[in-house]
C-alpha cells in the first residue's frame, strides 16, 4: 500500500494505512470475480465508439483556444510564477 | 401571477419570447431562490450576476426584434465541473479551490449562445467520484426530498451530479448541467424525482470539463420534463474539433421530433436486471413501466444482457484507471493548491499538495488504479475489464437485434439516508449497478420519474437505446412520463 501511494506520489501516513489497506483489499477481492470469465478469444476495448482520429490543419493556432501566445492565461493560476516560467523547488542540489 | 420558478425550460423560453414575463424577471426569481436554499448547500458558488446579465441581453434582443436562442432567458445550474471563465471551478475539491478558468468550456459556451444564464456553480461529489454528493470537500448536499415517516432525516441527492438534481427538484434552477461517468446523470435524477439524459458517448465535447475518466466522462442536461431535457441536450451537443473523441455528427431535432406513440417498437427487458436486494417498491415500478409503454403500443420482449453483474466490477477497474492517469496533472505547479513543507523538494512538494488537495475517495480511487495500471498486474485487471468491457457492449449489440430500446430501474433503492453508505465503499458503488453498463458501451442513457414509494420517496425508471439513438430514448422517457403522470413535489423545508 505504502508503495502504490508513493507511485501515486500521495503522502500516506502510517495510521492511515490500517484502515485504508482492508479497504483496498475488500474492492479488490470484489473486482477479481472478473477472473471467471473466459476472454481468451475476446479483444479489449480500444474506442468506445469507433471514429477515425482526425487531424487538424498543419496551420498555427488552428483554433486560437486551443492556439500559442497565452503565456499569462496560462501562468494567471499557478501557485507560483516568476519571470514568465512556473515557479518550482529546487530540484538540482 | 404564475410563480416563475414552478416553470421549467420550454415555458420559461416560450414565456418569455411572447412577453408573458421578462427574462429578468425570471433571473431575478430564481436568484431568489438560489438564496433562499443555502440549507441545501446545492450551490458552491452563486453567480447571480451571470443570470442577470444574459437575462437583460435576451430582453433587449427581444425589444430589437432580433431572433432568439433555444435557452433565450433560462437561468440554469452549472455543475462545477465545467470550465467557467473568471468563475471558480473547483470539481468541489480543495485542490482546485480558488481555481478560476482562464477559459470557458465548450459546453457551457454553447448554453450562453444560445441564450442561457448562470445562476451558480453547483456542488458535485469530489472530481465526480462518488453516488451520494457527500465526497464534496464544501460538505454534502441535502435531497429536497424527505421520507413521509414525519422523520427530518435528511437524504442524499445522489451523485455525482447532486447539487444539480437537488437543484432542479427543489425548483431552485429549471435545469442544470450534469455529467455522467457510471450514472451520474440518471442517478440522482431518480433520487430526485427529476429527468435526466447521458447522451451517446462523443455528443457533448469533453473540451473544458474536469476529467475524471475519459472514456466515459459525458456531459447531459437535467429537467423536470423529457421535452426540457430535449431542449437543453439539443443546446449542449455538436461537433468540437477541440475534443479528439468528439462525434462529427449534425445534431438532431430531438424535441420536434418527440413522439410518444410506440407502436411498431419493442422494448427489450433484460431478465439479469432482476438481482437479489432490489427492492419491492423498484420492481414495481419497473412493472408500472413496462404496462405503460405496453399502452403507448410498444411490444414486450425479454432479452438478455449476460455480462451484466460484471459491468460495475470492470467499471471500478477502467474508471480509476483513467482517473489515476488524469489526475496526474494535479501536482502544485501549474494551478490550484501547493503544499510545500518546509526543506521539501520537488517530489516531496507533490506528494504533500495530493495528500492535502484531495478527499479520501479520490485518493482510494488513484491508488486503485495506480495499482490496477502497474507493472505485474496490468494484464490481470486493466487488460481483463477492458474485454469484459467488449463482452457488455456487445451483449448490447446482440440485444439491438431484438428490440429498440431497454426499459430497466434507474438504481436498486430510493434515496438513502445521508451517512448510511459512506463507511463502506463497496456499499455505495453497488448503487450504480443498473447505471454502469450503458457507461461502459457508450449508449444513450435517460432517467425518468416513474412515482412514488412507500415512504413517499421518488423512483426512476431508465431507458437505455442503442448508440446515436437519443431520439429513441427520449420517446420512450415521453410515453413513460405521459402515462407515470408524476406531479409530487418535495415540500419546501430549506
Amino acid at each position: 500500500m505504502a508503495k502504490i501511494a508513493s507511485l501515486a506520489r500521495i503522502d500516506v501516513d502510517e495510521k492511515d494505512l490500517d484502515h485504508m489497506v482492508p479497504e483496498f483489499n475488500n474492492i479488490l477481492a470484489w473486482v477479481e470475480q472478473l477472473g471467471e470469465v473466459d476472454t481468451s478469444s475476446v479483444e479489449p476495448m480500444t474506442a468506445v465508439i469507433p471514429q477515425e482520429l482526425r487531424l487538424r490543419d498543419d496551420v498555427v493556432d488552428a483554433d486560437p483556444l486551443t492556439g500559442g501566445g497565452k503565456r499569462d492565461a496560462i501562468l494567471a493560476n499557478a501557485p507560483v510564477a516568476e519571470h514568465g516560467f512556473f515557479g518550482v523547488p529546487k530540484v538540482i542540489e | 401571477m404564475t410563480d416563475l420558478t414552478e416553470l421549467g425550460v420550454k415555458a420559461i423560453r416560450d414565456g418569455v419570447a411572447v412577453g408573458d414575463f421578462s427574462a429578468v424577471e425570471v433571473a431575478e426569481a430564481f436568484n431568489a431562490a438560489v438564496a433562499d436554499a443555502a440549507q441545501l448547500n446545492a450551490f458552491i458558488v452563486a453567480t447571480p450576476d451571470h443570470a442577470l446579465d444574459a437575462a437583460k441581453k435576451v430582453d433587449a434582443d427581444r425589444a430589437a426584434g432580433k431572433e432568439l436562442g433555444t435557452m433565450a432567458g433560462v437561468p440554469i445550474g452549472m455543475k462545477d465541473l465545467f470550465a467557467t471563465k473568471g468563475v471558480q471551478t473547483t470539481a468541489a475539491s480543495h485542490i482546485l479551490e480558488g481555481f478560476k478558468p482562464e477559459y470557458e468550456s465548450t459546453v457551457s459556451q454553447k448554453l450562453w449562445d444560445a441564450g442561457a444564464g448562470m445562476l451558480g456553480k453547483l456542488n458535485l461529489d469530489q472530481f465526480a467520484m462518488g453516488s451520494s454528493n457527500e465526497t464534496s470537500y464544501f460538505g454534502d448536499v441535502a435531497n429536497p426530498w424527505r421520507r413521509n415517516d414525519g422523520g427530518n432525516a435528511k437524504l442524499a441527492p445522489g451523485g455525482s451530479s447532486g447539487g444539480s438534481s437537488a437543484a432542479v427538484a427543489g425548483r431552485i434552477a429549471p435545469a442544470a448541467t450534469g455529467t455522467d461517468t457510471g450514472g451520474s446523470i440518471r442517478q440522482p435524477a431518480a433520487f430526485t424525482g427529476i429527468a435526466g439524459i447521458k447522451p451517446t458517448y462523443g455528443r457533448c465535447s469533453r473540451w473544458g470539463i474536469v476529467a475524471f475518466a475519459s472514456s466515459l466522462d459525458q456531459a447531459g442536461p437535467m429537467a423536470r420534463s423529457v421535452e426540457d431535457c430535449a431542449i437543453m441536450l439539443e443546446a449542449m451537443a455538436g461537433f468540437d474539433p477541440k475534443d479528439s473523441t468528439s462525434l462529427e455528427l449534425d445534431v438532431p431535432a430531438w424535441s420536434a421530433n418527440l413522439n410518444a406513440d410506440l407502436s411498431g417498437k419493442r422494448v427489450g427487458i433484460p431478465k439479469e436486471y432482476r438481482m437479489d436486494g432490489t427492492d419491492e417498491d423498484i420492481l414495481k415500478s419497473w412493472e408500472d413501466g413496462i404496462a405503460w409503454l405496453k399502452d403507448a403500443g410498444a411490444e414486450v420482449v425479454e432479452i438478455s444482457l449476460p455480462h451484466t453483474k460484471y459491468a460495475l466490477p470492470a467499471y471500478y477497474i477502467v474508471a480509476p484507471a483513467e482517473a489515476s492517469s488524469n489526475l496526474a496533472r494535479y501536482d502544485g505547479v501549474r494551478y490550484g493548491l501547493r503544499d510545500l513543507p518546509d526543506g521539501a523538494g520537488l517530489q516531496d512538494m507533490y506528494a504533500a499538495t495530493r495528500a492535502e488537495g484531495f478527499g479520501d475517495e479520490v485518493k482510494r480511487r488513484i491508488l486503485i488504479g495506480t495499482y490496477v495500471l502497474s507493472a505485474g498486474f496490468y494484464d490481470a485487471y486493466y487488460t481483463q475489464a477492458m474485454k469484459i468491457r467488449t463482452l457488455v457492449q456487445s451483449d448490447f449489440e446482440q440485444a439491438w437485434e431484438k428490440c429498440d430500446f431497454v426499459l430497466a430501474p434507474t438504481t436498486p433503492t430510493a434515496a438513502f439516508a445521508l451517512g448510511d453508505k459512506t463507511s463502506d465503499p463497496l456499499a455505495m458503488y453497488l448503487n450504480d449497478v443498473f447505471a454502469v453498463p450503458a457507461s461502459l458501451a457508450g449508449l444513450p442513457a435517460m432517467s425518468v420519474p416513474a412515482g412514488l414509494n412507500k415512504d413517499g420517496l421518488p423512483l426512476g425508471l431508465q431507458i437505455v437505446g442503442p448508440a446515436f439513438d437519443e431520439q429513441a430514448v427520449l420517446n420512450a422517457g415521453l410515453a413513460i412520463e405521459q402515462r407515470a403522470g408524476f406531479t409530487a413535489k418535495p415540500e419546501k423545508w430549506w
